[in-house]
């Protein structure tokens, strides 16, 4: 019943964040770019370049795929060490 | 049984893949968040910021040194609650109410768990992985933001928890404000470390409160979620796995 309620509730999150984004004309920029950056850029002190400039192409759907299966990883693999399946603790 | 398990793998893998999607299709540019990027603060300022997150990371690594030596579930607590800030702390979430993105904390959950001082340790690390490979915050400014989630966001968070609990008595009021109130101190000191450093000719109070209330309609609803998201982390550890609270919650002092 719990798991049912919880899934339930992520896919109707879900469907809301899509509509949200599929009706809305927004950017939907980072607040970097919309707060940080605008009042930077109004000071004179614009960002500089990365060191580890990433945005090539889809150089940076692959780095963000990779980090968030890095650190899922390590979650899981320390959490399984925390909370150990039953009978194996 | 093995039907209902079944069940349950496909919409688990249902819901994955919408989630997915959802992260895909909002990839098409890159939206990071918080972080004030490589180069923004001037140079003073940046080093003024490193020299204050500096002592908070010495007593940091040497209370992971200490605890350490006590305690054999200090090292894959530190791995799952270091992996969730870097997680967390990259994931930009979309707020219709705002049409922009940004990102919760994660420092009030890992504050609670670990106290604050090792919270600085993990967020530090945090950092630099995301300032080094996926152009989230920059080298220069790594101390002013580590001094704005780190620090105030994994002090605030745990000074509200033990102060609310001692008050209330109730855990689910103290992990909600701590989760809460850890997103919204590293979004005002963030606020502070702009103003403090752009202000200019401008009075620093009208600029200091014109960077917080750009902030606040993605900020205040994500701050809410980061304070649900803290209930059901300490929920989850108190009905799973309650000794595991009690180990960290006294040796944190």
């Amino acid at each position: 019943m719990k798991i049912a309620l919880a899934t339930g509730l992520i896919i109707v999150l879900a469907l809301g964040i899509y509509i949200g984004l599929r009706v809305s004309d927004s950017k939907w920029a980072g607040v970097d770019e919309s707060v940080v950056e605008k009042f930077a850029v109004e000071a004179n002190h614009p960002p500089w370049e990365p060191l580890i400039n990433i945005e090539r192409g889809d150089l940076p759907l692959l780095l963000f795929l990779l980090a968030g299966a890095a650190g899922g990883f390590t979650a899981g693999y320390y959490f399984r060490s925390l909370f150990p399946p039953k009978g194996k603790g | 049984m093995r039907i209902n398990r079944r069940f349950r793998t496909v919409i688990a893998a249902i819901t994955s893949l919408i989630l997915l999607f959802l992260l895909f299709s909002l990839s098409d540019a890159p939206a990071y968040a918080m972080h004030i990027s490589e180069g923004i603060l001037p140079a003073w300022w940046a080093i003024l910021w490193f020299a204050v997150s500096m002592p908070f990371l010495f007593l940091g690594l040497r209370q992971l040194r200490i605890r350490g030596l006590h305690n054999t579930q200090l090292k894959p607590m530190i791995g799952l609650i270091g992996a969730a800030v870097f997680i967390i702390s990259c994931m930009p979430i979309p707020v219709p109410t705002a049409g922009s993105c940004s990102h919760p904390c994660g420092t009030g959950i890992a504050a609670i768990f670990i106290g604050p001082l090792l919270t600085v340790v993990v967020t530090s690390v945090a950092l630099v992985l995301q300032a080094l490979f996926l152009a989230h915050g920059g080298l220069t400014t790594l101390g002013a933001n580590v001094t704005s989630m780190g620090i105030a966001g994994a002090f605030v968070g745990y000074g509200t928890f033990i102060l609310v609990r001692r008050l209330s008595g109730r855990w689910w009021i103290a992990a909600f404000l701590a989760g809460l109130l850890s997103d919204w101190a590293t979004y005002s000191v963030t606020s502070f470390e702009l103003a403090t450093a752009l202000h200019g000719s401008a009075p620093f109070g009208k600029f200091f409160l014109t960077v917080l209330v750009a902030f606040m309609p993605t900020q205040v609803p994500l701050g809410i979620l980061e304070g649900f998201l803290c209930v059901g982390a300490y929920r989850f550890i108190l009905t799973r796995k309650p000794e595991l609270l009690k180990t960290f919650s006294d040796n944190i002092a």
